[in-house]
């Protein structure tokens, strides 16, 4: 009866493609079209403009709490770039970026965080879900879709966005080892930006890493380096490719860091220091991004003026039909909208007592 | 018509609304080899394969949650939670999507599952497997909560939740699942959600209830009749939300007097939304406080005591004449 070392038949690996100094690894490397890499960067550096004038309107009172991306955009448009349009998107609430890529308009995202649930309307035909602010929660959600999808034969894959938090609730256990039981098309993007509010990741887990977690799963896990947006998008494409030829779930690891605050309401000074916010600075996931670009002779210093006035001006643009479309949202009463297929007799009621009340 | 126990009949719900509509899935713990612990779900997997009836792992916020995430994207879900008192972990995904989405996402996605749990005392069971928290769901806008009384509207109802365009929360009563048979048509019947029914005519005294207590309610009233000469109106609410507050205040304007009867324990339970409707609408009818024989405000005790805590017939008779000798 010897005792025996046991093989889960899971080899994990960390793949880095472009380093802090945006030189990259030419067999590593994926087959990008310029086209797609500028659309790429651009996606990144609207994500990072439009999270800093959100700041600044959240700052001036003109809108309230939101969960700023700053440093993460590599993780995410790395991701959501290797999904197809027909593929479904589950975010968590701090994936503006990915939103963005996925088709969200600049104005709405403004409009939820503004207070309006009209914000939040998704179009017929578009596979995005809502934001999930309940952490962990949507992963399960993302679970039920990829069943949804296998059942009906359809050629789509699910990629369900989650942070390191999120890896200590039970439902996405619960999600990983339902997908990985009914060989789901469901990849689970972990953004690791090493801070769950004000606990950090050795409080989280005494795990070596995240990617880890898909052993016990059975189901295939990789640690990326989350600033390097190629290397996301590479193993996120190998995962889509997966999943659609029904091989199942994948667990990415995304190692980034969130640069800037949790929401507009935390202090990040009151448990991390400076000095570790600098450290990752220069990992920034923008700059390695545009060095490499550069290097390939796509992207000039000029293209960057020209793109960033371009940019400030559809931020610019969108902050307008924002205001416009809050003009039009006088009315409570769609508080009542969307509760039930049809209204029933007690919240009809309901709805008078408050058309009354409003009417003066 | 065949004379069919409450678990055939949700068979016979389940059987044929997964005959009439492809995308109707069940899932949860041991619902399709061994067919359900209680049986409601036997032969399904024979009849519809593992892909329509499935074996979950054991995890019920999944079962719920993929449920959602199912319901979100074409199919129409039939989740079982083995048994009431282990759905607190769903209640999160109940509460934060399966009420939500329709209105997160201003009418992209809606969320046509059933939850399927059984709940209630009385049959001698473990620790947990005796409550009854309808309110919980009760309570929680978007979600819509049922509990039949008998086979027939059982299966009538359960065909009406698994059509609904919203989630729904099925609650069957363990007590009735095998106590008796009723004729139950073979062929479809449904019957609306949010309509209470009048069970048994009455003119000094109306008595309301649903579930379980449903039966105890109709011997307290045959039991008054034959002692005390009363005549008690008897309401079967059948769904808890949206209630049907017009029948039951229909019903005090010709009676005066209501006994609320339901075995959840007593504070903030049904009864006090239910008189507080009585209050709101027909206050000037009524001639004595409304009654509640409920369960009391304590954890169900294991089942040496169970049945003290329910509210039986006694205590059923008891508080109906204190309301009419007010």
């Amino acid at each position: 009866m010897p005792k025996e070392a046991l093989d889960p038949g899971i080899d994990l690996h960390k793949l880095s493609i472009l380093n802090e100094s945006g030189e990259v690894d030419k067999d590593l490397e994926p087959d990008l079209s310029d086209e797609r890499l500028l659309r790429m960067h651009r996606a990144m550096v609207w994500g990072r403009q439009f999270d800093e004038r959100m700041l600044k309107l959240q700052r001036g009172g003109r809108m309230g709490t939101f969960a700023p991306i700053k440093g993460q955009e590599a993780s995410q448009i790395g991701a959501v770039s290797a999904l197809e349009d027909e593929d479904w998107f589950v975010p968590s609430f701090r994936e503006t970026a990915a939103e963005i890529w996925r088709g969200k308009k600049p104005e709405d995202i403004l409009l939820v965080y503004a207070g309006y649930n009209e914000g939040g309307a998704i179009p017929e035909g578009v596979n995005n879900f809502p934001v999930t602010i309940p952490v962990g929660t949507q992963t399960l959600s993302a679970a039920g879709i990829a069943y949804a999808v296998q059942y009906q034969e359809k050629p789509q894959v699910v990629m369900v966005f989650f942070g390191d938090g999120a890896t200590s609730e039970g439902d996405f256990h619960e999600a990983m080892n339902f997908a990985g039981v009914f060989t789901l098309p469901l990849i689970f993007l972990c953004q690791n930006n090493q801070w769950a509010i004000s606990v950090p990741l050795k409080k989280q887990t005494r795990s070596q890493t995240l990617a880890q977690k898909a052993v016990a799963y059975g189901i295939p896990g990789i640690q990326v380096d989350g600033n390097d947006v190629l290397a996301v998008y590479a193993a996120a494409k190998e995962a889509a490719d997966r999943a659609r030829e029904n091989e199942g779930p994948t667990l990415i690891e995304c190692v980034t860091y969130r640069m800037s605050l949790h929401t507009t309401a935390d202090d990040p000074s009151r448990y991390r220091t400076e000095e570790e916010v600098e450290a990752w600075e220069k990992k920034d996931p923008i700059s390695r991004f545009q060095t490499y670009l550069m290097g390939k002779d796509i992207l000039s210093e000029a293209d960057l003026d020209s793109m960033n006035e371009e940019i400030k001006q559809e931020i610019e643009d969108a902050e307008k039909k924002w205001k416009e479309k809050t003009e039009d949202l006088t009315d409570p009463l769609v508080m009542f909208d969307y509760q039930y297929d049809t209204l029933p007799p007690y919240l009809k009621r309901q709805r008078e007592e408050l058309e009354e009340e409003t009417s003066g | 018509m065949s004379k069919l126990t409450m678990i055939e009949a949700l068979n016979l719900a389940l059987k044929q609304e997964m005959e009439k509509d492809d995308m109707v899935v069940v899932l949860g713990e041991d619902v399709a080899v061994d067919g359900g612990v209680f049986r409601v779900t036997d032969g399904l997997l024979e009849a519809f394969g593992e892909k329509r009836v499935i074996d979950t792992p054991l995890a019920e916020s999944a079962i719920v949650g993929a449920s959602i995430g199912m319901a979100a994207c074409g199919l129409k879900p039939v989740c079982e939670i083995q048994f009431s008192g282990f759905s607190y972990m769903t209640i999160h995904q109940l509460e934060n999507h399966a009420a939500r989405l329709r209105g997160r996402s201003c009418g992209r996605f809606h969320v046509p599952l059933v939850l399927r749990t059984p709940y209630g005392a009385g049959v001698r069971a473990l620790e947990h497997h005796s409550e009854s928290k309808e309110i919980y769901y009760a309570h929680t806008p978007g979600l819509k909560m049922v509990i039949p009384s008998s086979p027939r509207n059982a299966r009538a109802l359960l065909v009406s939740a698994i059509r609904d365009p919203d989630p729904v929360i099925f609650y069957e009563s363990k007590a009735n699942y095998r106590a008796f048979r009723e004729e139950v048509p073979d062929e479809e019947e449904s019957q609306p959600i949010g309509k209470a029914e009048v069970v048994r005519e009455g003119k000094d005294l109306t008595v309301i209830s649903y579930g379980a207590m449903l039966r105890r309610s109709l011997e307290a009233a045959s039991q008054l009749e034959q002692e005390d000469g009363v005549s008690a109106e008897v309401i079967d609410l059948l769904t808890l939300s949206p209630m049907d507050d017009a029948c039951f205040c229909d019903s005090l304007e010709k009676t005066g007097r209501v006994v609320v009867v339901h075995e959840a324990h007593r504070s903030f339970g049904a009864g006090a939304e239910i008189i507080a409707r009585l209050m709101e609408n027909s206050l000037l009818y009524l001639e004595a406080p409304v009654g509640r024989a409920t369960g009391f405000d304590c954890t169900v005790p294991l089942y040496a005591r169970e049945q003290a805590y329910l509210p039986g017939v006694d205590r059923i008779v008891r508080i109906c004449r204190e309301t009419l000798s007010f």
